[in-house]
């Protein structure tokens, strides 16, 4: 496929993502340069390994007979963080209300609460699996990331 | 002049954030996980009597600390810093992922001269420059009577070049 192509794609890819990803995701890309071509591959590749890490921590401590809530929300604050970081905005949303009914302590509603917060991320993942795949295309193809506008 | 930049925060994601924005201001940066990594690296680990306070060997210039870390705090850091009497010139800049005014009072009430909110933008950074500068002023000033020296007469003058001086041995 011609550069040009896989530039119009990435552009027009980037853009109907911006119900996942925040400015914050832009603020990302521009910290890419040629000096440090991999950066966002680098820092989103760190966010998938931190928070698979969390939702298996999560997982575990909701499965527990006596449910530490404190410990919960500190997992949750930890993603909150790093969702934020990164731009994922429906990931963090989730996390927010996630930490709202921590702190009502209700077992049941904290496990819906962990599906939604996973079904987020899933989701925001397979985004940028693919975002990240578009790149690697074009650079493959002698192109350039083209920049976007802030 | 280099400066180099201490950062701590225990998010893996958020260390590799800081340290790219402030390398794009070309500082030197050493990025550590706790605020008990961060003590140990500035020598105020071991000694609780400060006069004995162990010179590093490499010079911090500005410290930016997360808030919110397991064990010793943004906060702890900060207060043990204030208390150094070889460190207290360091400038300190909290980050803070919450947005709470006690929280952010405290902070500058304690010594920290900037409280950023994150995530942290290239901006926030722009902001520590004034900051790097004067910190490095003082602690040549603090290094020159250490080490018996002339004090600096002159430090910072806009108009005129920096006065040019070389690396110092430091006292062990």
């Amino acid at each position: 496929m011609e550069v040009d192509q896989l530039q119009r794609s990435f552009l027009e890819y980037t853009n109907s993502l911006f119900r996942f990803l925040d400015g914050q995701f832009g603020q990302l890309q521009l910290l890419q340069d040629e000096s440090n071509p991999e950066f966002v591959f680098e820092v989103v590749s760190l966010f998938f390994e931190d928070s698979e890490r969390i939702l298996n921590d999560l997982t575990l401590a909701l499965d527990q007979q006596n449910v530490d809530f404190k410990k919960i929300d500190a997992h949750v604050h930890q993603f909150k963080g790093s969702s934020s970081s990164i731009g994922a905005q429906r990931v963090r949303n989730a996390c927010i209300a996630f930490r709202n009914f921590c702190e009502g302590q209700n077992v049941e509603a904290c496990r819906r609460c962990l599906q939604q917060v996973k079904q987020e991320y899933l989701l925001v993942k397979t985004k940028l699996e693919a975002l990240l795949r578009l790149e690697q295309q074009i650079l493959a193809a002698g192109g350039v990331i083209p920049m976007l506008d802030s | 002049m280099e400066f180099h930049v201490l950062a701590v925060d225990d998010s893996i994601i958020d260390r590799k954030l800081i340290e790219r924005l402030l390398k794009t201001s070309s500082y030197q940066v050493t990025a550590v996980e706790s605020g008990v990594k961060a003590l140990e690296f500035l020598g105020l680990l071991d000694d609780e009597n400060t006069n004995t306070h162990v010179q590093k060997a490499v010079e911090v210039n500005l410290i930016i600390t997360d808030y919110s870390m397991p064990s010793v705090t943004g906060y702890d850091l900060l207060r043990k810093i204030k208390e150094s009497a070889m460190l207290k010139d360091i400038p300190v800049v909290i980050m803070s992922s919450e947005n709470i005014p006690s929280r952010i009072n405290n902070c500058l009430e304690q010594g920290a001269e900037e409280f950023f909110l994150k995530p942290v933008q290239q901006s926030d950074v722009n902001k520590l420059r004034p900051h790097l500068m004067r910190g490095k002023c003082r602690t040549q000033n603090q290094q020159n009577i250490i080490n018996k020296r002339k004090p600096l007469e002159e430090c910072l003058s806009p108009d005129r070049t920096r006065p040019r001086f070389n690396d110092f041995e430091l006292v062990q």
